[in-house]
């Protein structure tokens, strides 16, 4: 189970998360929505510690990972993958190295058994023989599923997807989309995805959270989401351009 | 016109800004300090950074340290000459580019072609979140990234300045003996005659300074890249420019204490 509790980061003066509270139980699926910019892969920094919060508690099985050392830190690394938005992949490396660099660097494992599950893992992600690939010469879409194989390669327990499916086609995204929940049920995992991708966060979500103003202001299931009265979440799902959202933020001083 | 108030403003950033990269350079300093020595110890990283830093700046070193040898010692025949003292030129090419010339042109060299690289390279791994992937997969990527670079540019700075100062001196040979016509025997004498090993010591403890200055800035300054390809652009001009300057400022500093303090 993963408690954000009191979570609070600022960056130059602006205050980007306030005081947010969330709980993934283990083995959902939690999609957290908001807009651009507002804050969800700072949160999601913060569940894998990537970023130090100015007050405020990450606890993931009941451990504070915002206190610990490199090294419980690292353990703790161990049992999250996490997707980025551009899969980050290692350039100087195959798709091969890239997928297995985990377990090379922190196990003596034979070689074999590591070609072996990569092959694994990038048959989970629906790739084949494309060890060998360097990551310029794969599409967007396969980019995406090296990076998951990668994410899954060390059997974590947790998943983090930033924006699963952004940067690539619809067709490709709904594919993506298919392969989280997928993996979700293969492998039993506690899945967390930022996105602002409503189709994809109805279609893999068991719980939606609305990330606004630097708090999770509603959190539901997709059902409750979509049919919601609130008027914030209200105008993000249905992508509405007048309504609370633009009225306080005010679109017109945009342009 | 800026106002008086504008202007100290401005002032006052720049040096609450310079105040802050000292303070983030020491801080990457002891990071440095106390991961370098921890394992993993990554031998093939590091010598494939050599190979990068040493071997592949050998051409250029070696053109640009024997065209200095040269204009060196025509530019002291030319003084010289008038005086007929012409047999000292080639202690005066052997003493200026084993204390001075070797070490601070071999650093230039290796600050422009691969700290910029180091920083370019390190600056497009943060823009693609590459950094932050390395973390997620629990490496550190001091450990990863930078010690290896440390390593490389620590061995082959001081070996690259070593061979600069003797294609250096072979430039200044070349001039003095088949230009100036001063004997192939003379020219050795007078060079080797006035060099001391603690001219040599001046050299490579520059060297290693110049590297270490190197390698901080460069790393430093990739790490540290800021919005998308055109922060990869600042933060490569940014680390030559630091390196550059820096590398100057302790040659200055450093000869001023071997001078004054040291007497070497």
């Amino acid at each position: 189970m993963i408690e954000i509790i009191n979570l609070c980061k600022t960056f130059n003066g602006k205050k980007v998360l306030d005081n947010l509270n969330l709980t993934i139980n283990k083995g959902e699926t939690t999609v957290i929505i908001g807009r651009s910019g507002g804050g969800k892969s700072v949160l999601m920094k913060h569940i894998v510690g990537l970023l130090t919060p100015d007050s405020g508690q990450v606890l993931i099985n009941g451990e504070d990972i915002t206190r610990m050392n490199e090294k419980e830190l690292r353990a703790v690394r161990m049992k999250i993958g996490m997707l980025f938005q551009g899969a980050a992949l290692f350039d100087s490396m195959s798709v091969g190295e890239n997928v297995a660099f985990a377990l090379t660097e922190h196990t003596s494992t034979p070689r074999a058994v590591v070609d072996e599950r990569v092959k694994k893992c990038l048959a989970h992600v629906g790739l084949t023989n494309i060890e060998r690939l360097k990551p310029a010469e794969l599409s967007g879409g396969m980019r995406k599923r090296v990076g998951l194989a990668r994410a899954i390669c060390m059997q974590p327990e947790i998943i983090l997807y930033d924006e699963p499916t952004t940067g690539v086609d619809p067709i490709m995204g709904d594919a993506v989309n298919e392969l989280i929940i997928e993996l979700h049920d293969k492998l039993k995992v506690t899945s967390i995805a930022v996105t602002h991708d409503m189709v994809s966060a109805y279609k893999i979500a068991s719980k939606i959270a609305m990330l606004y103003e630097g708090k999770i202001i509603m959190v539901g299931t997709p059902e409750e989401i979509q049919n919601t009265k609130n008027p914030i979440v209200k105008q993000f799902v249905t992508g509405a351009a007048t309504g609370p959202i633009t009225d306080t933020t005010s679109l017109k001083d945009m342009f | 016109m800026l106002t008086i108030r504008e202007n100290l403003s401005s002032l006052g950033q720049k040096t609450l800004e310079l105040i802050r990269y000292t303070g983030a350079i020491t801080i990457l300093v002891v990071d440095v300090v106390k991961v370098m020595f921890r394992r993993p110890y990554r031998f093939r990283q590091t010598i494939k950074q050599m190979r990068m830093i040493g071997t592949e700046s050998l051409p250029i070193v070696s053109l640009i340290s024997f065209f200095t040898g040269m204009v060196l010692a025509l530019q002291s025949a030319y003084q010289m000459q008038k005086i007929s003292a012409e047999m000292y030129i080639a202690s005066l090419v052997a003493l200026s580019v084993c204390r001075e010339l070797g070490p601070v042109l071999t650093a230039l060299i290796v600050a422009g072609r691969c700290g910029a690289s180091i920083t370019a390279e390190l600056g497009t791994m943060r823009v693609t979140e590459q950094i932050d992937a390395l973390e997620t997969l629990g490496t550190n990527p001091l450990n990863y990234l930078v010690i290896p670079r440390f390593w490389a540019l620590l061995i082959s700075v001081p070996i690259l300045t070593v061979y600069a100062d003797i294609v250096g001196m072979l430039g200044g040979y070349v001039i003095g003996v088949y230009k100036l016509h001063i004997t192939h025997h003379m020219y050795v004498r007078m060079t080797w005659d006035p060099l001391r090993h603690r001219d040599l010591f001046v050299g490579l403890v520059k060297s290693l300074a110049f590297a270490i200055i190197i390698c901080l800035i460069a790393c430093y300054e990739g790490i540290n890249t800021k919005e998308g390809a055109e922060g990869v652009g600042k933060a490569t001009t940014a680390s030559v420019v630091r390196s550059f300057i820096l590398i100057i400022a302790a040659d200055c500093l450093l000869t001023a204490i071997f001078y004054f303090i040291g007497k070497v």
